[in-house]
């Protein structure tokens, strides 16, 4: 069948065309010398060895992973609450809250951004390095806010009644069938704020770009002094930190059913 | 355990939390912003309260219109072409098996949350002289010598519709993977080509999606502020772009604020049509 075929070829392209920056960078980044070459000339893993070695990338890689963690726990934190509520209760007005939750995410960074900058510098915190912690929090709290949606909405309520009616209160429901039942949206929540955190640039550069340097901020002041391979070293840690853990997601969740298709037993 | 409206103080209390969290840091701020958009500049990177409309005057200067024109149609040409190649791409995807189907998933939502720095580096070295395709070009006899084919509007072009695709493919999912599939199958059994079948069976039933992606790709591909500066020239900056500049290298907030709150009436409206669009199909 020649469309079976056609259809293998335009998939393939596309798949090569969206790893081959990635591949270049891999390529790049294992050049035996301080240059940018492809195919590269020798091969070296020094570059890799200088994220961990050299104190400004190895800072920034610290400091992005520590914001990344208490962000995305930040993120869960404000989103549980909010989920749960909104399943428990009939509260059509709470659904404010949710747009709310869900508005930082659907408009221009920038905006964010920029509404962060003249809040911080306002209440005169700009510069402290946990004001970012928080401001990607909020940023991101639409990611747990949505697993966290479709996770209670998957509750099958007649546990919850079966519960009920044998005494149990709403502390109890929610901490022995509730959440073990909504665990896994948690943790995939928790993981989508992570990793977006980690790569976010202009909401981290605007509340914390002159104090200090998470790994996006370094990468993009390094390119002003010119290309190096680290940059490269570092980039392609990054998409396979990125990729594994969405791998761990769709390894341990329905990732389809994240993403919002109908799940096969439906 | 009935579901019916909170009464006491304890059964609204779980939502106090993200409610203080969501205002003071989300409402104050983004009212702030809108505040500071009227406020005064004050020479020396300051800004008093003011109530003032000269920063939204600025808008009536052909600078501010050019960037606006040129920003609006970028952002309509890369939605265009991304979403031109992620439908029929996703009307594939569904349909192959489920851990295919989850590879792919997987490495487009890399790809999705690869920072813009990333994107724009990585982009830049495929297209420079050193390390770029064009040495493969030259390899193969296509072209004399290797160059750089980056800053440049093509270039830019590239990195916004990479950055755009994995977006696309995954607003497009939840409606290609519950479209029935035997709408299709009922037109290849009366005689449809797969192709006609997906012309006049497929894009029709499923327009008012394609209308909705389409807007949220161009408010995407209006946020991007990164790539701009590092795969085009100066022309080729974005309103994002300007906005950046304005409030960190120009230290004049206000101008920018009124900018952002410009772009923010922009894609709030956008939203609400794609939101329409998209309501509209779930009736008909």
């Amino acid at each position: 069948m020649p469309w079976r075929k056609l259809n293998t070829v335009v998939a393939s392209l596309i798949a090569l065309v969206l790893s081959a920056p990635l591949m270049v960078v891999a390529g790049v980044s294992v050049n035996a010398k301080k240059s940018l070459t492809f195919p590269p000339q020798g091969f070296s893993l020094a570059w890799y060895a200088e994220v961990f070695t050299d104190p400004g990338w190895r800072g920034a890689l610290i400091a992005s992973l520590v914001v990344a963690t208490l962000s995305a726990a930040l993120a869960v934190v404000i989103a549980f609450p909010l989920a749960w509520f909104l399943w428990r209760w009939r509260a059509p007005w709470a659904r404010a809250f949710e747009i709310l939750g869900m508005t930082p995410f659907i408009l221009p960074p920038v905006i964010t951004a920029l509404g962060f900058l003249s809040f911080w510098a306002a209440v005169g915190e700009y510069g402290s390095p946990w004001t970012v912690v928080v401001s990607h929090a909020v940023f991101f709290v639409t990611l747990p806010l949505v697993t966290l949606s479709l996770g209670f909405g998957a509750v099958d309520r007649a546990y919850v009644e079966a519960a009920a009616t044998m005494g149990a209160d709403d502390r109890t429901v929610l901490r022995t069938i509730v959440m073990p039942l909504v665990r896994p949206y948690v943790i995939s929540g928790f993981a989508f704020a992570f990793v977006l955190s980690l790569n976010e640039y202009i909401v981290a550069y605007m509340v914390v770009g002159f104090t200090m340097e998470t790994l996006p901020i370094k990468i993009f002041n390094a390119l002003r002094y010119g290309y190096t391979p680290t940059m490269a070293a570092v980039t392609v840690l990054f998409v396979s930190l990125t990729a594994l853990v969405f791998g761990l997601i769709a390894f341990f969740g329905d990732l389809p059913r994240l993403l919002g298709a109908w799940a096969k037993h439906d | 355990m009935i579901r019916r409206a909170p009464r006491t103080f304890a059964e609204h209390s779980p939502i106090l939390f993200p409610a203080l969290m969501l205002v003071v840091f989300f409402v104050i701020p983004f009212s702030l912003m809108i505040a500071v958009s009227v406020f005064r500049r004050v020479p020396g990177g300051f800004y008093e309260p003011d109530f003032v409309f000269s920063n939204y005057e600025r808008f009536l200067t052909t600078f501010f219109g050019g960037v606006m024109s040129f920003s609006l149609g970028l952002a309509g040409l890369v939605a265009a072409v991304a979403v031109g190649i992620a439908f029929p791409f996703t009307y594939r995807l569904v349909r192959l098996p489920r851990p295919n189907q989850i590879r792919w998933l997987v490495f487009l939502l890399s790809i999705l949350s690869l920072s813009e720095v990333i994107i724009g580096f990585a982009w830049s070295t495929l297209l420079s002289r050193t390390a770029g395709i064009t040495n493969l070009f030259v390899a193969l006899g296509l072209m004399a010598e290797p160059q750089s084919l980056s800053p440049s509007f093509g270039a830019l072009l590239a990195g916004l519709v990479y950055q755009a695709f994995p977006y696309t493919v995954l607003v497009l999912y939840p409606a290609l993977a519950r479209f029935d599939p035997y709408l299709v199958e009922a037109a290849r059994t009366l005689g449809a080509s797969p192709l006609r079948a997906f012309f006049t069976v497929v894009v029709p039933a499923l327009r008012n999606t394609i209308v909705a992606t389409t807007i949220m790709v161009f408010v995407f591909a209006l946020g991007s502020y990164l790539l701009p500066q590092l795969l085009g020239r100066p022309q080729h900056w974005t309103l994002s772009v300007l906005i950046t500049d304005q409030a960190i290298y120009q230290s004049n907030m206000p101008f920018a604020a009124a900018m952002a709150v410009f772009l923010v009436l922009v894609s709030l409206a956008l939203v609400g049509l794609a939101l329409l669009a998209g309501r509209r199909e779930e009736v008909a």
